[in-house]
């Protein structure tokens, strides 16, 4: 009986999850009534927070398929340039979902190359990667150059305007069409009333039900995909065992080698469709170091999310809010600043109450600096504002807690028949 | 035993430039483009005396970014964050060589000093997170590129602009006391004179000069020993005494402080300013270098000079109707090929040796059964 009645409720992982999401709002909400920047949990903001997630997302994701077969996946970054070039190559020929085809297939390509040196040859595995890094951007360079310099709008830096990936919007809540018929948009009713917490809330829901591509649908649809695939098949249990302990796993007949290759393929294939991603929903054509780090920042999120496919999700979303941000001008700007700062006193107060006066102060000293920063910085310029995604980056791996396991043998040299 | 090793060390390279060029050959030729002739143009061009004074000054802030790059990885450390260390030094030291008026050597001095202490201080924050906060230096050291381009921006609009004429953007202009004399004189009397506006930077010396420090500093310095004991047993190299984080920082801050230096060549010599297209790339080719020469202090002087030669020599290809970004197919493939190379190699060279001192005791063995009856 009550074996049912818990099965029946949330888990309490989902619940504590809803909570924090819950939490995060109502912060939100509050900066926003204090310093009336709309903007921080508008529809726009929220929108434009998932489409940049995606991106990092994948990356994340990539490298956790690399990384989980033990493989450190630094390359991501280069297998995101494939992709974009890619992605851009196919919706401009065939139209966008051969795009998203090509850019998988081109971050493949790439990872395959990554898995021939660090699998096979057994090279060092970040030598590798920021090799594959120089060699991509030069690879695709070399492409534009032929194929799209004679185009008109294309140059050796970018290709003509490609195909967008349509869009939806879901019916009931964000006003879609069901078949044919113009459903209520129930979301932006209510955040057009401009109640306190529930039209925050609102906004930033309508923001990610509406105006939806079918690519980040798919995107968001890996995450629990991933966690289905690597923690309840036999296949997912032999590939994570190849990066807690490749050579225990080979004496129980595991084929280490090739499951390394599965997961450095599946993890360039990913980075590719993240790099389609930007151009087939993001930006519409190719252009060159449009990936700007995205690659870098997935594996940021892949640490924060302490190698998990939700976490991952987790951080992926928290970087691309921050980016986000970035097109939203001075004032949301400095409302996040004002959040940072708030949230890094609670901490402070945290830390000093169980008893942790270093951490405390550390943490109480950057609250000084980011609170300065919102009291002085009346204006943000706009070097400054495109340095946000990076320097969330940053914050948060610095700040973040150190609980983090990271699968044992990752990055290990593994030569099969030799002992750990 | 010796002769062998120095074998590795050729063939691996070589091995992947072949292959490299293979590899841009076949490209060509997919694209209906005879490589010979694309080839023979470059080598044709890039040999000329005024190629071979820019392949030069070219090879010169790529070598320094390399070792900077290479003291890191000696210890498995990666400094992915040269290119965003040496625009924010080279963007103070011009500032700063602006607002002095020193003698002349002192003045140079100076501002190779303020680079130095600038990149280092930028390098010294991802070596902190790493100690402190457990951050892997790769993702550090590249936000922190990210956020150094943003900051010098900023300040280079915002805070030290200079007072210059016309459409121009550049931070005041450093006085004559500050610049590097052309190296155009030393080249005269060997009879070699290049025409006007070639010129080659008398930064050279100083680089080369780094070159050797940086060998006796990694093969003859306590320090040198301590960092490349961290890099091949971090834990052994523990227990006997070496504290692996003040090992990351100061390697951080050493290949920082190097660095710092790579943009001084084109400032103390060609621009004597920071303007706004002040030279970029140097930092991510410098890894490329790197990895080509092994972190070797001579290897790294034939990578950089063929980086330097494959860039120069590139810029005929346009006018000859070939996509000169075919040097970029050469360039990436050429790293990915020696790091592979170099692990095949030494495979080889590992197993042929296993197979000699295999042979050698069986010898001694059937030796000493023989003596022994």
């Amino acid at each position: 009986m009550t074996a049912v009645a818990t099965r029946l409720l949330p888990s309490r992982r989902t619940s504590r999850s809803v909570l924090y999401a819950l939490s995060a709002v109502l912060v939100l909400a509050i900066v926003v009534a204090y310093t009336g920047a709309d903007e921080l949990t508008s529809r726009g903001t929220a929108s434009a927070a998932l489409r940049l997630a995606i991106p990092i997302l994948m990356a994340g994701l990539g490298g956790l398929f690399a990384e989980r077969a033990g493989v450190v996946n630094i390359g991501l970054e280069g297998m995101m340039i494939a992709g974009t070039w890619f992605g851009a190559w196919g919706s401009w020929q065939f139209g966008p979902w051969w795009g998203v085809a090509l850019g998988v297939a081109g971050g493949a390509v790439f990872g395959l190359i990554h898995a021939v040196a660090t699998v096979t040859f057994a090279v060092d595995h970040i030598v590798s990667g920021v090799a594959i890094n120089i060699l991509a951007g030069g690879a695709m360079r070399f492409l534009s150059s032929i194929t799209y310099t004679p185009e008109t709008g294309g140059s050796v830096v970018q290709s003509p305007g490609v195909t967008k990936m349509d869009t939806f919007n879901t019916p009931f809540v964000a006003g879609g069409n069901l078949f044919g018929w113009k459903s209520p948009d129930l979301l932006g009713w209510l955040e057009d009333r401009d109640w306190f917490f529930v039209s925050d809330g609102a906004g930033v829901l309508r923001g990610v039900t509406g105006e939806v591509s079918w690519l980040t649908l798919l995107a968001v649809a890996l995450v629990p995909l991933s966690v289905f695939v690597l923690w309840r098949t036999a296949w997912g249990l032999r590939l994570r065992s190849c990066g807690e302990h490749p050579w225990a796993a080979e004496s129980l007949g595991v084929p280490v080698l090739r499951m390394k290759y599965y997961g450095v393929l599946i993890s360039g294939g990913l980075a590719g469709l993240g790099g389609a991603f930007i151009v087939l929903v993001q930006q519409g054509l190719y252009r060159e170091a449009s990936t700007a780090g995205r690659g870098f920042i997935g594996l940021g999120a892949l640490i924060f999310g302490n190698w998990m496919p939700a976490g991952v999700l987790n951080g992926a979303l928290l970087f691309g809010f921050g980016d986000s941000l970035r097109f939203r001008g001075a004032v949301t700007v400095r409302a996040l600043l004002l959040t940072i700062g708030v949230g890094l006193v609670a901490l402070a107060v945290w830390r000093w109450r169980r008893k942790r006066p270093r951490a405390a102060g550390v943490q109480g000293a950057l609250a000084l600096m980011v609170l300065l920063g919102y009291a002085l910085l009346t204006e943000v310029p706009d070097q400054l504002i495109t340095a946000t995604p990076y320097l969330i980056t940053l914050l948060v791996l610095a700040i973040a807690t150190q609980s983090l396991r990271m699968p044992a043998a990752d990055g290990a040299r593994y030569r099969k028949g030799e002992t750990g | 035993m010796k002769s062998r090793r120095w074998l590795v060390a050729v063939v691996a390279p070589l091995a992947a430039m072949v292959f490299s060029v293979g590899v841009a050959s076949l490209a060509l030729i997919a694209f209906d483009i005879d490589p010979l002739f694309a080839f023979k143009e470059m080598w044709t061009f890039g040999t000329s005396t005024e190629s071979l004074i820019n392949i030069a000054n070219r090879s010169v802030p790529l070598y320094v970014a390399a070792m900077a790059v290479a003291v890191g990885f000696k210890m498995n450390l990666f400094n992915i964050g040269v290119e965003g260390q040496y625009l924010l030094a080279a963007l103070f030291a011009a500032w700063a060589g602006a607002l002095v008026a020193l003698p002349a050597v002192l003045h140079v001095a100076f501002i190779l000093l303020v680079a130095m202490v600038v990149g280092s201080g930028w390098a010294w924050i991802a070596g902190f997170l790493k100690v402190k906060r457990g951050i892997h230096e790769v993702i550090s050291t590249i936000m922190l590129n990210f956020i150094g381009f943003s900051l010098s921006a900023y300040l280079f609009l915002n805070v030290f602009r200079g007072e210059t004429e016309g459409l121009i953007v550049a931070t005041g202009q450093i006085p004559k006391s500050g610049w590097m004399p052309s190296l155009n004189p030393v080249l005269g009397w060997f009879g070699v004179t290049p025409r006007r506006g070639s010129e080659l930077q008398s930064f050279l010396i100083i680089a080369i000069a780094l070159g050797i420090g940086y060998h006796l500093l990694v093969k003859r310095s306590r320090f040198g020993f301590d960092l490349r004991a961290s890099g091949i047993n971090p834990a052994a190299a523990q227990a006997s005494g070496v504290d692996p984080k003040r090992m990351i920082i100061r390697t951080m801050m050493i290949s920082g402080a190097i660095a710092g230096l790579v943009g001084m060549s084109v400032l103390l010599g060609f621009f004597h300013q920071y303007p706004q297209d002040f030279s970029r790339g140097y930092g991510f080719n410098g890894i490329a270098v790197a990895l080509l020469g092994r972190n070797h202090a001579a290897g790294m002087v034939f990578a950089a000079l063929l980086w330097g030669f494959l860039e120069r020599s590139s810029l005929i290809l346009d006018l000859r109707d070939v996509p000169s970004e075919i040097v970029t197919i050469i360039q990436g493939t050429v790293v990915l090929g020696v790091v592979v190379a170099y692990e095949v190699v030494s495979r080889l060279a590992e197993r042929q040796t296993v197979r000699a001192a295999a042979r050698a005791a069986a010898a001694l063995e059937s030796g000493g059964a023989q003596e022994a009856a």
